[in-house]
């Protein structure tokens, strides 16, 4: 029985830590938004381009 | 380069990307070797070749060197793009590429000399445990310290899925190598008997779910919507898809140790996990298939959305088909069957080494400043080889399972058995050369997608990409 000692144990402590995880992503705001970030990704354009969006706009607010 | 954060590090990704290739023509022609011995045993040449020694050099090297690189590749390309920024960390970035090369080199010298701890998808030694801790960490602090200098608030589905998979199997490692070295190569594993088992496949079945299925989830969640331009069908459901896979996955190890020393009640305990887990599975299968609803026709001509949309058929026919194995009356029938090979390779071919030629694909002509692949008939040709040697895999091991199986179990009137062993072995050859013949061909396909890959990076210009500032403000 000593690895259920330690997978339990293990595993209660996991769940605890992903359900910090989510009251945290829940929180701030992670999903307020449900539809807008799946089209988000579509619109950051992978193909090079001239550099028009740099400059200044590279501050640490986040948006 | 320019030192600022005004680009990209596309270089790791690069790096990364060409050598999923390589090593996933590696890894698949010590699959398509160890396949051939079993029908001619005669290409057994010495103990360094032996089946015994090239099976787990195979296993690591198609899991942790293809899929792991791949998985590197793809979470530093979609960390960047989704959180808007360049990757953070400096000297860890290179050091997470070369320590896990060298860690991929030791292993395909170690395993063939018959230095191994001799547990499953964990057999390098304590030394090269160590180096995979380093690595490992390595990639924790580049990926979530990216996350922590992110330009925008939200982490993307994608990035919750590799999160998670990084976390997972550092901690999965971490458990199951505890272990007492003796010798520079060889130690005594922490745990004996069934405590080993059970540590053992609370690893080896984790691993399945955390390296094979959520850092993979994570790969789906980007690209497909990115080959597709669409969004994924539905965001809420990804989000619900994520934390019920990761509430519910733990639990699910016992079930490779049906009828075993271990105690009934936690056999039962990782069935019941194991059916629950179908829910999670299917509502992300449905998710990613669905992403191309009334956009259909794009599937036609696009062979990469082709490997992205056949993967996930694979990953919803091997996610039903394992909760049904973990059954306790169907494991009776199938465990230590070349059924269990079947299943494993329905996900290994089908799910993980499709959705990762596919994410390759969409990468390689971006990393190599092309706008497509050097040959897109070769990519068309690849899927179709690759579907064709999947599928032949996959059937000729459910036959042969099932044979195997019914043949073990058949009793004559007094009782005896009606069938010794080895002749199920003779049975089975048949199969086992299907079987083997379905490798070559996704080996072949392997072979097709390097040639047009080196052709794609032919006079390409290697330059980082700018980072785009987030779109779509929104208050």
């Amino acid at each position: 029985m000593e690895s259920v000692y330690l997978l339990i144990p293990v595993s209660v402590i996991l769940v605890f830590g992903i359900a910090v995880a989510f009251w945290w992503s829940v929180r701030s705001g992670q999903f307020d938004d449900l539809e807008g970030p799946g089209f988000r990704i579509l619109m950051d354009d992978d193909q090079p381009k001239p550099p028009v969006v740099n400059g200044d706009s590279n501050k640490s607010e986040k948006v | 380069m320019s030192g600022t954060q005004t680009t990209y590090n596309d270089k790791v990704v690069r790096q990364f990307a060409v050598m999923t290739v390589i090593w996933g023509i590696v890894g698949m022609l010590v699959g398509v070797i160890i396949a051939a011995q079993l029908v001619w045993p005669e290409l057994n040449f010495g103990p360094w070749l032996h089946f015994g020694r090239l099976r787990p050099l195979h296993t690591n090297a198609v899991i942790f060197a293809f899929g792991g690189c791949a998985l590197f590749a793809t979470s530093y390309w979609c960390v960047q793009r989704t959180s808007h920024t360049r990757l953070w960390g400096g000297p860890l970035i290179p050091f997470t590429f070369w320590g896990w090369q060298i860690i991929i080199l030791l292993a395909a010298v170690t395993l063939p000399l018959g230095i191994t701890t001799g547990k499953e998808y964990a057999e390098l030694e304590w030394p090269v445990d160590i180096l995979i801790t380093l690595v490992w960490v390595a990639y924790a602090l580049v990926f979530f310290g990216t996350i922590a200098v992110r330009k925008v608030s939200h982490i993307y589905v994608a990035n919750w899925f590799f999160g998670a998979f990084i976390i997972a199997v550092a901690l999965l490692h971490i458990v199951n190598s505890m272990e007492m070295p003796i010798t520079l190569t060889k130690s005594y594993s922490m745990y004996s008997g069934v405590q080993d088992a059970m540590i053992q496949w609370w690893y080896g079945h984790n691993a399945v779910g955390f390296f094979l299925t959520a850092g993979f989830l994570g790969m789906m969640y980007y690209f497909v919507p990115k080959q597709a331009g669409r969004p994924v069908y539905s965001y809420r459901l990804s989000v619900v898809h994520f934390w019920a896979l990761i509430f519910t996955y733990m639990w699910a190890g016992p079930h490779h140790l049906h009828y075993t020393a271990l105690p009934d009640w936690t056999q039962s305990v990782g069935m019941i996990f194991s059916l629950i887990l179908l829910a999670p599975s299917w509502g992300g299968m449905i998710n990613g298939i669905m992403t191309l609803s009334g956009a259909w026709h794009k599937l036609r001509d696009d062979p990469v959305l082709k490997f992205l949309i056949t993967s996930l058929s694979f990953y919803g026919m091997s996610t039903f088909e394992g909760p049904m194995m973990s059954i306790k009356t169907v494991n009776a029938l199938s465990h230590y069957t070349d059924w269990t090979v079947g299943h494993v390779h329905s996900g290994a071919l089908g799910w993980v080494a499709m959705v990762s030629i596919g994410s390759i694909y969409y990468l390689l002509p971006k990393l190599f400043g092309k706008t497509e692949m050097y040959s897109t008939k070769l990519v068309t040709t690849h899927f179709w080889i690759a579907t064709i040697g999947t599928v032949l895999y996959i059937a000729s091991m459910w036959i042969a399972g099932v044979m195997q199986g019914l043949m073990w179990r058949a009793v004559n009137a007094d009782g005896t058995l009606a069938y010794s062993f080895v002749e199920s072995v003779k049975g089975s050859y048949p199969f086992w050369a299907i079987r083997w013949l379905g490798g070559v061909l996704f080996l072949t396909g392997m072979l097709i997608m390097a040639y047009n890959m080196f052709k794609t990076m032919a006079g390409g210009k290697t330059q980082d990409m700018p980072v785009v500032a987030p779109a779509g403000h929104h208050a």
